[in-house]
């Protein structure tokens, strides 16, 4: 164990992990726990088991390590919680913890770490040139050809594996959208002055739904900005422990907002959305920007909630009939708390019958890069979750977080699944544009 | 005790898996749901049949090695924690349902079934099983016949011994008794499944119940009484039944518990108001509209600020489950919530809770108190720092005194958490030496090896 006596999680405030009076009501919530039953695997079991080892009464271990890992960090315990723990900080203290002592450490998983989270998601321009690599390869015919070469096969420790799971690169990133239309059709008198958060795989990715927000937002009155220099929330860094490089991307973003000039900075992303609304408590002890990064929480919105604030104009179009399943983003019910704002996005859209989804907010088992380090797991949650959309005989899920979109459209792709997987805001803008079909407002996007 | 030997006997018949030895493994099974107390265990044992059961308590009796079950660990008394160099015996696997007999109103089950499941599966047939713990949607049913738990319909209902038709117990030498059955009546031999409700692990290991069920009531309607004076809403409550209404369900919390259970619920709950009186009838459409009327007169001639009718069953439905959630609500109070469990006479209620107020001021003390006012079971809590020992030496004190006073009431220490190693030292003050002895003789007699929850309940 680290001989220092002030590791991360003796240095917590103690009363955090206090506030767990081991009652139980977490357990039947726990993924995990519900695929082991072991104790160990639930939320009560692993904060015991931070507290032994913040009382010094258990050496921080691989095995804790691992457990630490094991966790989705789908924080479905903080909804059951009566007592308010705050397992968030917990957990990323604790998988800080395990960094810290390099408790995990080895070559392959060393070097990834330094390459993908200190190089390639530091900053988005260098994740854009890898995309628009990974775009020729998708769109040259390279894809299929090496997928029935088997030479995906001879790839190491398993990567060949993740290829399926990656999704496609859009055409045109979030900027080249909003320069190209987007930003002319902010209202001439808008209400609200936003800016969009356009995140880091959501930009290359799905950049369309980021490109609908922008429309629905400026439907319901609002400018929307895009500023430049914006990278990557940092939720990836803090929830695999690489807390100093969390730290610097917010800055990066704090740097890049102006916060005290807008009414809002949107997020839409259930995982970023609940990580940057903790960019206070992450710079805290920042002296040149604690102050700042206050403020910036305090503007963070998703924009569901953000929609249900302002109040969301309803479309004047007739649509065509969808029956749409709500797979609940666990950062965005369990985390931030919004389900509600969620749901009535989808019912303003004209026609949208929202069918029941069991265990709606149950892990899809996507949770950050779960899918990549636990792949057995996941799979089996996503095997869970395709049953409960089937059996809904919904055309189309929506959700409200890119992880869980990727991991939901490769669940599709496995099952040969009749299912479309959409933002909610991504239904709004397309009954906002059939309004003014031939119009000039965020029309099309080609 | 040669621990190696043991941990090779058990890996002849036990995979990895259903053997936990680490210090992690072993760290997260040392305590339960109760405040304060944690023991590790020498290791942690999770099999998945009846004889995985009996061989290991075969083993463990010929080493004389202590064996403590448990369920989920929701326990609020203690009696899961293990004994020093026990194996902690987790029964969490053996989930199956397996019978639900719809002909005899009975559902055979593995004691590592949860309660909520239990319900879910009654409810599915038509039926009913009425025992609802605080911790319904995690306890075992296992933990809740060994614990005889109560919950919030006792008052109509009863608790769980009311429920239990027939268990399969492995005895402490690893041989298997079966004991009930599914007739209604029967009368041969001593009842000893009536000894193994609520006997907390100390006389063998439940691993099949066969458990009634009732049919479940055609409606039923859920009241909220706001009161800005304790012993107004305790008045009610003794006017009611008074009134020979015996709800389902007549539940109390004071304005400390209301303010976290509203923190954590948002539901709309009142923290304005001293008290809440939570009532829900059940039965035939026509009476439950009879007693609902009654009860919301009785309520507003007891001085009651307002009462309303729970508008849908989803609301009432989660009125219920906030209840349940009070005790653990209540942690956002303070580090440490001591929760006590003493019961009294129905019409020592209102006695009982100034008594409860007039102690927390005595010794400068934070109790918040809900509980089954129906039954007379109270459950003060006081809020506290474990790290503070000269707050915890009040809390002590005053915990003491509310002990012995409910004793003078005609009341119990415990009304339906158990006595555990939480209120063991207070137990020979409410049963006398000749009861104190009959426990013993009776523990001897199932296990004279003394390997099953050795220390719990009494030494």
């Amino acid at each position: 164990m680290n001989d220092d006596g002030l590791n991360l999680l003796s240095g917590l405030d103690y009363s955090a992990l206090q506030q767990c009076m081991h009652c139980g009501l977490c357990l039947p919530t726990c993924p995990t726990y519900d695929a082991t039953l072991s104790e160990r695997s639930s939320p009560r079991g692993r904060i015991a088991l931070m507290r032994a080892i913040a009382d010094g009464e258990l050496a921080a271990s691989k095995t804790f390590a691992e457990e630490m890992y094991f966790c989705l960090g789908c924080l479905a315990c903080q909804t059951a919680c009566p007592a308010g723990v705050d397992y968030a900080a917990l957990f990323e203290n604790a998988r800080a913890e395990v960094e810290r002592q390099g408790l995990l450490d080895g070559a392959v998983r060393n070097f990834a770490r330094r390459w993908v989270l200190g190089w390639l998601f530091a900053k988005q321009t260098r994740l854009r040139t890898l995309a628009r690599l990974l775009r020729a390869f998708q769109r040259s015919g390279l894809q299929a050809l090496v997928r029935r070469s088997g030479l995906l096969n001879l790839l190491p420790f398993g990567l060949g594996d993740l290829e399926p799971l990656a999704p496609q690169i859009s055409r045109r990133f979030t900027d080249q959208l909003y320069r190209r239309q987007l930003q002319q059709a902010n209202p001439p008198t808008p209400r609200y002055r936003v800016a969009l958060l356009a995140g880091c795989v959501q930009d290359i990715s799905f950049a369309e739904v980021n490109a609908d927000t922008i429309c629905v937002l400026q439907h319901n009155g609002c400018q929307v900005l895009l500023p430049d220099s914006q990278s990557c929330c940092g939720s990836l860094h803090a929830h695999t422990g690489a807390v100093e490089q969390a730290r610097q991307q917010a800055r990066l973003n704090i740097d890049a907002f102006a916060a005290e000039n807008l009414d809002a900075i949107i997020v839409n992303a259930g995982g970023c959305g609940l990580h940057c609304k903790h960019y206070d408590r992450l710079l805290a002890d920042d002296p040149a920007y604690a102050e700042r990064a206050a403020a910036w929480s305090e503007k963070v919105k998703d924009v569901h909630e953000w929609l249900a604030d302002v109040g969301v104009r309803p479309p004047r179009a007739a649509m065509p009939p969808q029956q749409v399943a709500y797979h609940e983003s666990c950062h965005l019910k369990h985390g931030q708390r919004v389900s509600a704002a969620a749901h009535a996005v989808l019912q303003a859209v004209p026609n949208v019958q929202l069918v029941p989804l069991a265990e709606a907010d149950w892990c899809c088992g996507s949770a950050g890069i779960y899918n990549i380090t636990q792949p057995e797991l996941s799979m089996q949650l996503l095997d869970r979750k395709m049953a409960h959309l089937s059996a809904t005989g919904a055309t189309v899920v929506a959700t409200g977080n890119t992880g869980c979109a990727i991991q939901l459209q490769y669940g599709v792709r496995r099952a040969q699944a009749a299912l479309d997987v959409v933002h909610p805001v991504s239904l709004l803008a397309a009954a906002y544009r059939a309004e003014t079909q031939g119009g000039t407002q965020c029309s099309t996007l080609d | 005790m040669d621990h190696a030997a043991l941990l090779s006997d058990l890996r002849t018949f036990l995979r990895s898996d259903q053997l936990l030895t680490s210090d992690e493994d072993c760290s997260v099974y040392a305590f339960d749901g109760t405040a304060l107390l944690h023991q590790r265990p020498a290791c942690v044992v999770l099999p998945e049949s009846r004889d995985e059961v009996a061989r290991l308590l075969a083993r463990c009796n010929q080493r004389g090695v202590p064996v403590v079950a448990r369920g989920s660990g929701t326990g609020l008394a203690g009696g899961a924690v293990p004994a020093p160099g026990a194996v902690a015996l987790c029964l969490v696997r053996l989930n199956q349902i397996l019978a639900l007999d719809a002909a005899n109103l009975v559902m055979v089950v593995q004691p590592g079934v949860l309660t909520q499941q239990v319900a879910d599966a009654a409810q599915a047939a038509g039926l009913f099983y009425p025992p609802d713990p605080g911790s319904i949607k995690i306890s075992t049913i296992g933990g809740n016949v060994a614990n005889n738990s109560g919950g919030l319909r006792g008052l109509k209902y009863g608790v769980t011994r009311d429920y239990v038709m027939g268990l399969e117990v492995v005895l402490a030498d690893g041989q298997v008794l079966e004991t009930g059955n599914k007739c209604v009546k029967d009368v041969a031999g001593f009842a000893l499944k009536d000894l193994f409700v609520g006997s907390e692990g100390m006389l063998g290991v439940i691993t099949q119940i066969a458990l009634k069920l009732v049919p479940a009531p055609a409606s039923k309607k859920t009241l909220l009484g706001l009161y800005d004076d304790m012993t107004q809403a305790a008045a009610t409550v003794s006017a009611i039944i008074a009134h020979k209404i015996i709800p389902c369900t007549l539940e109390f919390l004071d304005r400390t518990t209301i303010e976290c259970v509203e923190a954590h619920a948002s539901i709309g709950l009142p923290t304005d108001c001293a008290a809440v009186l939570l009532i829900e009838v059940d039965g035939h459409p026509a009476q439950v509209a009879e007693q609902a009327a009654q009860i919301e007169a009785i309520a507003r001639e007891g001085g009651a600020r307002s009462v309303r009718l729970a508008a849908s069953a989803a609301e009432a439905e989660q009125l219920a489950a906030a209840r349940r959630t009070a005790f653990s609500a209540l942690a956002r109070l303070a580090p440490t919530v001591v929760l006590e469990d003493v019961t009294v006479p129905r019409s020592e209620l209102a006695a009982m809770v100034a008594f409860v107020q007039a102690v927390g001021q005595r010794h400068q003390v934070r109790v918040g108190t809900f509980g089954h006012f129906g039954d007379g079971n109270l459950h003060p809590t006081f809020l506290c720092d474990e790290r503070d020992s000269e707050e915890m030496g009040r809390v002590e004190k005053a915990m003491a005194e509310v002990f012995a006073h409910a004793v003078e009431l005609g009341g119990t220490i415990t009304g339906e958490h158990g006595v555990g190693l939480a209120k063991k030292p207070y137990l020979p003050g409410q049963l006398g030496p000749v009861g104190m002895e009959i426990l013993q003789r009776v523990k001897t007699a199932f296990d004279p090896k003394g390997i099953l929850n050795p220390g719990n309940m009494f030494d």
